[in-house]
């Protein structure tokens, strides 16, 4: 009974990863694909280190696993957005049907700092249109 | 039997994160898929770990998020700072 819960919690954090990476392939933006890069593996590896504890049902599996959840639930957001930061200032173009990108005039493009709204100019040229 | 399919559809994941990392048109895009790689790998770690009924794998997976996160903090501060000296952005 513990096992077919265990493998049930496995298979969906398996099932979360699997359609994490459908989103990662067909996503037609860095940003989109960092929003699916992120957040779905995490709760994945969430669920399957549940799952491992269920089966292996010890304690010193169990603090290991919950170890693991939190390591992951604190750095994967901290990672993402540092990520996109960096894609941001190196003026990775947005999808063409983007409809609003508030940042786009409150980063000095030279220092990194984000300033006040139209206190900088806007250096950013528009970005081209990809094909996709 | 179902843990190898499941560790069968990790590892249709792992390759279709192979296909962004090589598709992926600029630099960031590749790191995002490295980055996307090494949380697929923890939980393979995982799943593994019960598939062969050794619960050390654990470790492995404890140590691959570590060093995942690492990587993709290092990476995006060399993208930040300006990134190769032939990429242009």
């Amino acid at each position: 009974m513990v096992q077919i819960l265990s493998f049930s919690l496995l298979a969906a954090g398996v099932a979360l990863m699997l359609i994490a990476a459908v989103g990662v392939v067909r996503f037609p933006d860095l940003f989109m694909r960092i929003h699916c890069s992120a957040k779905s593996p995490s709760l994945g590896v969430g669920l399957i280190m549940l799952g491992a504890a269920l089966y292996f049902d010890d304690i010193t599996v169990s603090s290991k696993a919950a170890v693991i959840v939190m390591f992951i639930m604190v750095t994967s957001p901290v990672g993402a957005h540092v990520l996109a930061r960096a894609a941001y200032f190196a003026g990775v173009p947005l999808w063409r049907e983007t409809l609003s990108d508030e940042l786009r005039d409150h980063y000095d493009l030279k220092t990194h700092e984000l300033g006040r709204p139209g206190a900088t100019p806007a250096r950013r040229p528009r970005p081209p249109q990809p094909d996709l | 039997m179902f843990g190898t399919a499941l560790l069968g559809m990790l590892g249709l994941a792992i390759m279709l994160g192979f296909v962004r990392l090589a598709r992926g048109p600029s630099l960031p895009d590749r790191a995002v898929a490295l980055d996307f790689i090494a949380s697929l790998v923890v939980g393979f770690t995982g799943v593994f770990a019960v598939v062969v009924d050794a619960p050390v794998f654990l470790d492995l997976g404890l140590v691959l998020a570590l060093v995942g996160f690492l990587g993709t903090v290092a990476f995006a501060r060399y993208i930040e700072k300006g990134g190769p000296p032939w990429y242009k952005s």
